[in-house]
């Protein structure tokens, strides 16, 4: 297949812009043609995922990107950093450690990226629109972005995000195309009674089954119960993507580009068929936690993905009831912008001594925030739980947000789900 | 015994083959300052790639696996070129990054890779910047 660029494509390339658009779009076509595209597409904004620090080559790329001249040439957000850099005083890090990490955010900044750093930039203003044509990194926001709000993008990640932002460009394949949008994998979730209220965890599992079952195939869920909000569907994305390769599922009748099964397949019959039950659900959720219910639990992780403004307003009056008051720290993760919505409204008021801990920037599991970890940690986050254990090295309860914060205040593991 | 195959990521690297019988993911598979297979459900668990040719199917797992791969050939702990059966944009972007910046040629070519014994001498011929590689295999 042969990778055919337009004159503007191969200005840049020819450095008839700046250096760094040549450098982003010699980086760009080489994972193009590895793709096999035959051309590349405009995007209309681009979300980075390039301000986790894995060493010295994550600085140096964006240093010579900015030494090059560059600019992003599309609106561009930040996903998270390795520091909370409103709170430093979280992330347990020397000074040597800080330094690469805090230039690295910065340096995105100077190529004009969006100071969000949030995993969750559809909770902003920069949310895409149906049918946008986007590039963006982050697990759980590329399958939000897909699936719930129609928006195009394939799973990019690490220098080739930010290769599309400084080109305004992404190679035209995957995702971006109609044809490969369409599902091939059909879930149906069987056996499950009528319930007034949906069930957080129904969705995190549903999410955990589609992402481990479906390789690289689109999943299309059957049966779902509508979702109380977003964030249901926020958390049914993060954990497929978590568990598997998802880049994006349809929800019948509750995605927009499944307003019945028909659509969902694009009238093509389902490569398989797998049934969800009741039981199938219970077992996933049971390998989520690796500690059994009563065990001492040294923390609450909430926010993975960021806490919207709707889940603090859920979270707001539990804490508020329940007042847990054993001094073990509640983090949440959450966006900047979300925190200084809550500042300006003082909702935060009045919850001293219930061991709240807003962290912003960042997550507890990519970085050095958890201390004293003889016990386990408490989430309601399928993400969480799904990748704490391996990279922090810390046993996880899982279960709902009430069980949580009952959880912070009995200092062991709580589970109210029958 | 000489095969040829893709050029994804140009250079010339000639070592000894590691091969692997499954998919490793860079991130949370090896170690970046020793080159060790750190990934415990990896069959070549205590492995180290540094040096050798890297011979396996395909890549596998999060994109940050490209800064990864691409830091291990900045600190030299990276393997010397990597053979493919499919090709796999993330390394490909760890290996093209690492060349830009640094002037390190880890070459990957995407060929068969049947019949590639461990420790077989392997050398990699792909200076073009498209089109075919040569790829030369000298029994272990």
């Amino acid at each position: 297949m042969t990778l055919h660029l337009t004159d503007h494509d191969r200005a840049l390339l020819n450095g008839e812009a700046d250096a760094a658009a040549a450098f982003a779009m010699q980086i760009l076509t080489g994972f193009a043609r590895s793709v096999g595209a035959e051309a590349l597409l405009d995007i209309a904004g681009a979300h980075v995922d390039g301000c986790l620090y894995h060493g010295a080559v994550s600085l140096d790329f964006v240093e010579r990107l900015l030494a090059g001249g560059g600019r992003v040439r599309v609106p561009t957000t930040l996903n998270v950093g390795s520091l909370d850099l409103i709170h430093p005083e979280l992330v347990r890090l020397d000074a040597g450690e800080r330094q690469p990490r805090r230039r690295l955010m910065q340096a995105h900044e100077a190529l004009g990226c969006q100071a969000s750093f949030t995993c969750a930039p559809y909770q902003t203003l920069f949310r895409p629109r149906f049918g946008e044509q986007v590039a963006w990194g982050e697990s759980n926001a590329i399958v939000f972005a897909n699936s719930v709000i129609g928006a195009r993008t394939n799973r990019y990640g690490d220098f080739i995000d930010l290769c599309c932002a400084i080109t305004g460009r992404a190679p035209a394949y995957g995702l971006h195309l109609e044809e490969q949008r369409r599902g091939r994998v059909l879930f149906r979730l069987k056996g499950f009674a009528p319930s007034q209220v949906p069930d957080d965890a129904l969705y995190v599992a549903v999410g955990l089954i589609i992402g481990a079952a479906s390789g690289e195939l689109v999943p299309v869920i059957e049966g779902l119960p509508p979702p109380r909000d977003e964030d249901q569907l926020k958390a049914l994305g993060a954990a497929a993507a978590s568990a598997g390769a998802v880049g994006m599922f349809h929800a019948v009748a509750i995605t927009p580009e499944a307003p019945t099964l028909a659509d969902a397949f694009g009238g093509h019959e389902p490569d398989r068929i797998v049934a969800i039950t009741p039981a199938s659900v219970d077992a996933v959720l049971a390998r989520l936690s690796t500690v059994p219910e009563g065990a001492p639990i040294d923390a609450i992780c909430l926010g993975t993905p960021h806490f919207s403004r709707g889940e603090w307003d859920r979270l707001l009056p539990l804490l508020r009831e329940i007042r847990p008051d054993r001094g073990l720290p509640i983090y949440v993760n959450t966006s900047r912008a979300t925190l200084d919505g809550l500042r300006r409204d003082a909702a935060l008021a009045g919850l001293e001594g219930t061991g709240l801990v807003p962290v912003v920037d960042t997550c507890t599991y990519v970085t050095a925030i958890l201390r004293d970890m003889d016990g386990a940690v408490m989430t309601n986050s399928g993400k969480w739980a799904h990748y704490a254990p391996g990279n922090i090295g810390v046993s996880v309860g899982f279960g709902s947000l009430e069980d949580c914060i009952l959880s912070a205040a009995s200092g062991r593991v709580v589970r109210t789900r029958t | 015994m000489t095969r040829t195959g893709t050029i994804v990521v140009a250079g010339r690297a000639e070592g000894t083959a590691l091969v692997l019988a499954e998919p490793l993911s860079f991130w949370g598979g090896i170690d970046v300052e020793t080159g060790a297979i750190i990934d415990h459900s990896h069959p070549s668990l205590g492995a180290s790639v540094t040096g050798r040719i890297l011979v396996m199917p395909s890549g596998r797992g999060s994109s940050s696996s490209a800064s990864v791969f691409a830091e291990s050939i900045r600190r030299g702990t990276g393997p010397l070129g990597v053979l493919l059966a499919r090709a796999d944009p993330i390394l490909t972007v760890g290996a093209m990054v690492a060349a830009s910046l640094y002037g390190r040629d880890c070459p990957i070519v995407v060929c068969d890779i049947a019949g590639i014994a461990d420790g077989a001498g392997v050398a990699i011929d792909a200076s073009a910047d498209a089109g075919d590689g040569t790829v030369a295999i000298r029994p272990a």
